[in-house]
């Protein structure tokens, strides 16, 4: 039989057309998320490097006072709070895809870090984060006689 | 108002043109677009351009934005795990105002591109009085 679009009930599968609409639910559901936005914000890329780990996170918009890093043991934390979108009765919107607000992630590093040796950048909208394995963390050879 | 151009295939990626650079990834940069005044701005996040590597052209009415990353990884290290990818940023715009070409101000602070596109005075609304017979 030659299958047409007009008769999409002719499937012998019955759930053909329930998964039809689910993906097509799925589609208009996907399209309200904003793009640019990752499901985890802010997203992070690590780094390995010998004795040290470099943290890196798309962060456009802000300037260093809109981030606030700290670091305990383990556990590295960013705070970033992004400026208020430009308001005014004069303002007519048309597309607001942009993050805003405040946020907190809190990241579980491989080890301890030092808090005395952390290198922290910020240029073109990416905090770059140098940390450091501390002298008494690292991994000792043992010399076997 | 802007309307958007070029339909990305996949979420948040721009189908990217040129060849034997089929290997770059194009993003589609998150914007906000509002109008005060006679004027349209445009914000752009395109976190990781420089600001020398940014390129805004207007054309008729269709603006093009095009940010050009250059790989970051830090020296000596190892990739480990990544929720992000570095890319390049593109997003076409197509404007429904004449816009004042000598008028456009643009600045890059921050991996933001503002774009402040003031509509030309033909575009504006003008009160035509209306004289009786």
């Amino acid at each position: 039989m030659l299958q047409t679009a007009f008769f999409p009930l002719s499937y012998s599968d019955p759930f053909a057309e329930m998964r039809r609409m689910q993906s097509a639910m799925n589609r208009l559901l996907d399209g309200a998320r904003q793009p640019g936005l990752a499901a985890i914000y802010p997203a992070v890329n690590f780094w390995a490097g010998e004795d040290s780990i470099v943290m890196t996170a798309e962060l456009p918009g802000l300037t260093v006072q809109d981030i606030e890093l700290t670091v305990k043991d383990m556990m590295l934390s960013i705070r970033v709070t992004y400026p208020e979108p430009e308001t005014g009765d004069d303002i007519t919107w048309h597309r607001h895809e942009r993050a805003d607000g405040s946020l907190l992630r809190s990241l579980e590093l491989p080890f301890r870090v030092d808090p005395e040796h952390i290198d922290a950048r910020f240029q073109n909208g990416i905090l770059t984060v140098e940390m450091q394995r501390p002298e008494d963390d690292k991994p000792k050879h043992i010399q076997i006689k | 108002m802007a309307q958007e151009l070029m339909a990305s295939d996949e979420r948040g990626v721009a189908p990217t043109e040129g060849r034997g650079d089929a290997m770059r990834r194009a993003f589609t940069p998150a914007v906000d677009i509002f109008e005060r005044g006679g004027t349209t701005v445009i914000m752009a996040d395109m976190p990781g351009v420089a600001p020398d590597d940014l390129d805004v052209t207007l054309e008729r009415r269709v603006l093009t934005l095009r940010g050009t990353v250059k790989p970051h990884a830090p020296k000596g290290y190892r990739r480990l795990s990544s929720e992000y990818r570095e890319g390049d940023y593109v997003r076409v715009f197509s404007l429904s105002e004449d816009i004042d070409q000598k008028q456009i101000n643009a600045e890059f602070t921050n991996g933001v591109l503002r774009l402040e596109l003031p509509h030309a005075a033909a575009a504006k609304p003008r009160k035509i009085s209306v004289k009786a017979a």
